[in-house]
């Protein structure tokens, strides 16, 4: 069975943040647009409703707004002579599903990266010499500039409600914020959250070392918040439930509480759930696509949906999937080094300290996702690379986000894993700890990349996406790096006793325990067409009736976590499609 | 004795006569109240927009029904009243009305064939419009409107009120002035205000108290029992005027934005209310938002209102203190609503209403609190509050005891002094509550 529907103006892949924000800044030019999303329709109420969704087994350990490995999964490797296995359950990343898509179950944690993160391979170059770039490393600049993005960034963040505290407003340096910012044009729309205990203990060891802690930018609200489309965000309450749960309170930034009901007003804007897209279509000159081919569960058939224009907003690895799928770009081929789709994924180098206190009451279980400080003192733009031997950075943080039982207890080494001296560990140590982290920045190398596996195919066929990705020296020495400094201040903390867990020196890529979400690259933007998958409006070089949104553009990642610069990027792309594209199509560059 | 028969007789006959002549003689329907010329026509949009701020379409629609195409049951005192098919469909609806026939209707409450329109009908209150607005009405459920062939069964109501041809009685009482609209004020702001309040907007309705026969007690603003509160299908329509007025310390702002958007710093609407914001008030200009939001200012005491004090509370304290030994209601507060209106009871700006001095939760009928409770509510999406915030329902998750000791605690919390809720008021409204907009 299959059927072919008529032609819209716009088909967007995937309803989460970037199809949102694409869907609503397209819809007012008058177009006529379908969104395709996978995954079912969720709203606040009833999918997120209190006190229902407050299940840690349901969504923190079933994963209950994750995608499903048995619908879409991928294959995994470390090197390229390993026999890549499918992934049959989830571990270190959880892509969502469902209207929403991650946008519903992230902390909140929304940064813009530093200025010399856009330009990395410009900046290591002039600043320390090109032979400071290890063999093997890929990093590219991304072709736009923070100065670019700063107005991007100032509407993603006004439009999703962010609670923070400027550091750097037209280079002004802004007393408790965060000095090594890029400038930004005014201060965060809300103020700070409150923060709890452990982030002001963090806080002030970090002062008293000669530190600049900083509130963490967060996408919980402070304060009830109305935006540019006229949605609501009311105050966080500190429930302890964010990242893998939907918001109960409409205090989290989401597709859902920042612009999916002002968009549904539009009446050229329409969008159907359960519609897996399986291809872009190409018209028969390879030039532009023609539209998508879709799976419509509710009608168990195939539909060829037209379209003028596709938008790629399905989360990082499925857009590389159908760009593989589709052909759009030049795979890339590791062994030359040639062809630009699938090149340069990475990930993010995490690690931490725990501290642990008999006397100090954290009361971890009142936890908003993203209250918490942050220090910048050891970010990618304050580290001698060729002093310390690696290129890279990472902010270093403290703040709970939650105290829930199944996974957010911290038990001292030596605690028995199971059985009465498990018991009594949990019993003596709930709310008795702290960490203090470290989110670094994670590289891009030959042999870190993305391809169609040869072997394995999914329900509908066709290839699944194959990830190769190993853990490389240089990052590994940048998170031992920020281990010696957060011990430094942890030592300054005075614990009862204190434990750190970093990736250390010949650590291999382990796929299972959760680590981060943060997947960027495959289709990285840039300014040559040789190295990039999209131009730097998101535009497919060689499809100009393509864009590709998300994190697959980063050339390799930031520091931080991504969401800050996936919502500026779409509004970027947004305005260019807008004011260049739509009155003349053509490739942009 | 035979002439007291006779004289018996004789009256029996005579009352008989003029029992079938009070059935059977047609009422004067009334006429325009203002002349237009015969080849008036609205200019384009002004008859949709007479038909917004006359909310037509709440009542003439049926959930998940055709606009106007009627079939909305009415839960009125007497029984349930089905509203009738406006759509210009000859046999179903009203395409073969004169201008004369809908007049009579919107004025004196008589369709064409003579047959009274039961009061649910607001003919009290359209009595009022201005000629323009009837003719407006008119040409666009005529020529705008399209006919829907709908056939709507017949309001099913107990004998004595299945007898229309009683409503001829109730109408001498309850129709006593002539139509047209008479403002009390020179100023133009406000006598717009009064007109869309009194007139078509027929808040009074809602709003104000009826008397023995369910007329309104007042029909204009120069009276004080004018939105004075009143009840709509067991939930509180709150005063909006007067001692206990709701609005009391609101600004024209506060009005007009719940009106335009269905929330403000205070409050969010419920109940009936929805409809009237989904299909009504958020389409009127901001000029006759401002209107009203004017005259309701200044029926409360003038333009002047106090910032509401926030007093520290026994309430807040007790809440806050976390002690397990707190009553159950307290509890339950904590436990179930405490995450969005907080410990002060003061809630989020045009997100979480206030319980404090809210008047659904102060009511004297906890009917709406409770079906509040029960099954939570959902505001409209409009224009420029496009999020239809929903709070849930907590009916599957407190039983009736708990419901009524939670509603007590909202009810007599902070500086809130109403009474408290039995378990059986509880017991009567689970599984009857309505929450959503449809």
């Amino acid at each position: 069975m299959a059927r072919t529907d008529p032609k819209k103006d716009v088909v967007i892949v995937g309803l989460g943040w970037t199809g949102s924000i694409m869907g609503i800044e397209l819809a007012k030019e008058g177009l006529d647009i379908l969104a395709l999303e996978r995954g079912p329709d969720r709203s606040t109420v009833p999918d997120f409703k209190y006190p229902d969704v407050i299940d840690e087994l349901e969504y923190g350990i079933r994963f209950g707004f994750m995608q499903k490995p048995r619908n879409s999964t991928i294959t995994v490797r470390r090197t390229l002579d390993e026999q890549a296995q499918p992934m049959r359950r989830l571990g270190s990343f959880l892509p969502g599903d469902g209207v929403g898509g991650a946008g519903i179950h992230w902390n909140g944690q929304t940064w813009r990266p530093m200025e010399n993160e856009y330009r990395l391979r410009s900046y290591v170059e002039e600043e320390f010499g090109a032979d400071t770039i290890p063999e093997g490393m890929t990093i590219q600049d991304w072709g736009v500039t923070a100065e670019e993005l700063e107005p991007f960034y100032d509407r993603f963040e006004y439009m999703a409600g962010i609670s923070g505290q400027a550091g750097n407003i037209n280079g002004e340096i802004i007393e408790g914020g965060n000095p090594f910012e890029a400038p930004r044009s005014r201060d965060y729309p809300l103020p700070p959250l409150k923060q709890t205990v452990d982030a002001l203990m963090f806080q002030d060891a970090a002062k008293a070392m000669g530190y600049h802690p900083f509130p963490r930018p967060a996408a919980n609200a402070s304060e009830a918040w109305t935006n540019e489309y006229g949605m609501q965000l009311g105050p966080c309450n500190f429930c302890g439930f964010c990242e893998r749960y939907g918001c109960i309170n409409y205090s989290k930034s989401s597709p859902q509480t920042c612009i999916l009901d002002a968009l549904k007003r539009y009446p050229n804007f329409a969008y159907r759930t359960n519609s897996e897209v399986l291809k872009v279509d190409m018209a028969d000159d390879g030039q532009t696509a023609t539209g998508v081919t879709y799976w419509d569960e509710a009608a168990q058939e195939q539909v060829t949906q037209p379209a003028d224009l596709v938008i790629l907003a399905a989360y990082q690895l499925h857009n590389v999937h159908l760009m593989l799928l589709s052909g759009i770009g030049e795979p890339y081929n590791p062994a030359t080094g040639e062809g630009v789709t699938g090149k340069n994924y990475s990930y993010q180098l995490i690690g931490g300290t725990t501290l642990f206190y008999k006397d100090v009451e954290f009361n971890p279980f009142a936890a908003s996702g993203s209250s918490g400080i942050s220090i910048d003192d050891f970010a990618i733009n304050q580290i001698d690379f060729a002093e310390e031997g690696f290129i890279g950075g990472s902010y270093i943080t403290a703040g709970a986000s939650n105290g829930q039982p199944i996974r957010g207890i911290s038990l001292p080494e030596g605690t028995p894993e199971w059985g009465a001296g498990w018991k009594q560990g949990i019993g003596d140590w709930y709310g008795h700890s702290m960490s203090i982290g470290s989110h670094g920045s994670n590289l891009s190398y030959r042999d870190c990349y993305l391809d169609l596996d040869p072997t394995y195919t999914d329900p509908h066929g066709r290839p699944l996406m194959r990830l190769t990705f190993d853990w490389k020296q240089n990052d590994i020495r940048m998170t031992q790096f920020m281990r010696t400094k957060i011990e430094e201040i942890a030592r300054s903390m005075n614990p009862d006793s204190w434990q750190s867990s970093y990736e250390s020196e010949g650590a291999r890529y382990d796929v299972r325990p959760y680590q981060t979400t943060h997947n960027v690259g495959g289709s990285i933007m840039g300014t040559d067409p040789d190295t990039s998958a999209v131009n730097r409006y998101l535009q497919a070089w060689d499809k100009h009736n393509v864009f590709v949104l998300g994190a697959g553009a980063f050339p390799q990642n930031i520091q931080y976590n991504p969401t800050g610069a996936v919502g500026a990027l779409a509004y970027w792309a947004a305005r260019a499609i807008r004011e260049d594209y739509l009155p003349n199509p053509r490739p942009l560059v | 004795m035979r002439t007291f028969v006779r004289i018996l007789m004789g009256l029996v006959v005579l009352g008989g006569v003029a029992l079938l002549a009070f059935i059977a003689i047609p009422v004067q329907r009334s006429g325009p109240v203002q002349a237009l010329p015969a080849d008036w026509r609205p200019e384009p949009g002004q008859g949709e927009y007479a038909m917004r701020i006359a909310d037509c379409a709440a009542c003439h629609t049926a959930p998940d029904g055709r606009q106007f195409a009627g079939g909305r049951e009415i839960n009125s005192p007497v029984g349930i009243i089905v509203s009738p098919n406006i759509t210009p469909d000859d046999e179903t609806g009203i395409g073969t009305w004169s201008l004369e026939d809908f007049r009579a209707a919107l004025y004196d409450g008589v369709k064409p064939d003579g047959t009274h329109l039961y009061p649910a009908m607001p003919y009290e209150n359209y009595r009022k419009l201005t000629e323009e607005d009837v003719r407006a009405l008119y040409h666009y459920f005529m020529d705008e409107v399209e006919p829907i062939r709908n056939a709507i069964k017949p309001s099913d109501l107990p004998f004595p009120f299945d007898q229309r041809w009683g409503l001829r009685a109730w109408k001498w009482v309850a129709l006593q002035d002539d139509p047209g609209f008479r403002p009390s004020t020179d100023d133009p702001v406000l006598a717009r205000g009064e007109y869309l309040v009194e007139g078509p907007g027929h808040c009074n309705a809602c709003h104000g108290p009826r008397d023995l026969v369910m007329a309104q007690d007042a029909l204009d603003v120069t009276q004080d029992a004018f939105l004075s509160g009143g009840e709509i299908d067991g939930w509180t329509a709150p005063a909006l005027r007067g001692p206990n007025s709701a609005i009391g310390d609101w600004s024209a702002e506060d009005i007009g934005m719940i009106l335009a958007t269905g929330r403000n710093a205070h409050a969010a609407i419920n109940g009936e209310m929805q409809l009237v914001v989904r299909d009504s008030t958020q389409f009127m200009t901001e000029e006759d938002l401002y209107a009203i939001s004017s005259l309701l200012v200044s029926l409360n005491g003038g333009p002047d209102p106090a910032e509401r004090p926030k007093n520290d509370t026994e309430t807040e304290a007790l809440i806050a203190s976390a002690d397990p030994g707190m009553p159950l209601g307290a509890r339950l507060y904590i436990d179930n609503c405490n995450a969005c209106h907080f410990a002060d009871g003061l809630g989020a700006d045009e997100v979480f209403p206030e319980l404090a001095g809210n008047a659904l939760v102060t009511a004297d009928s906890p009917t709406g609190l409770i079906s509040m409770i029960l099954a939570g509510s959902e505001l409209p999406s409009t224009p420029i509050r496009p999020y239809a915030l929903r709070m849930p329902g907590f009916a599957d998750r407190l039983t009736d005891a708990e419901v009524a000791a939670l509603a007590t605690f909202v009810r007599q919390g902070w500086t809130n002094t109403a009474g408290p809720v039995a378990e059986s008021a509880v017991s009567d409204l689970r599984g009857e509550t309505k929450t959503e907009v449809e």
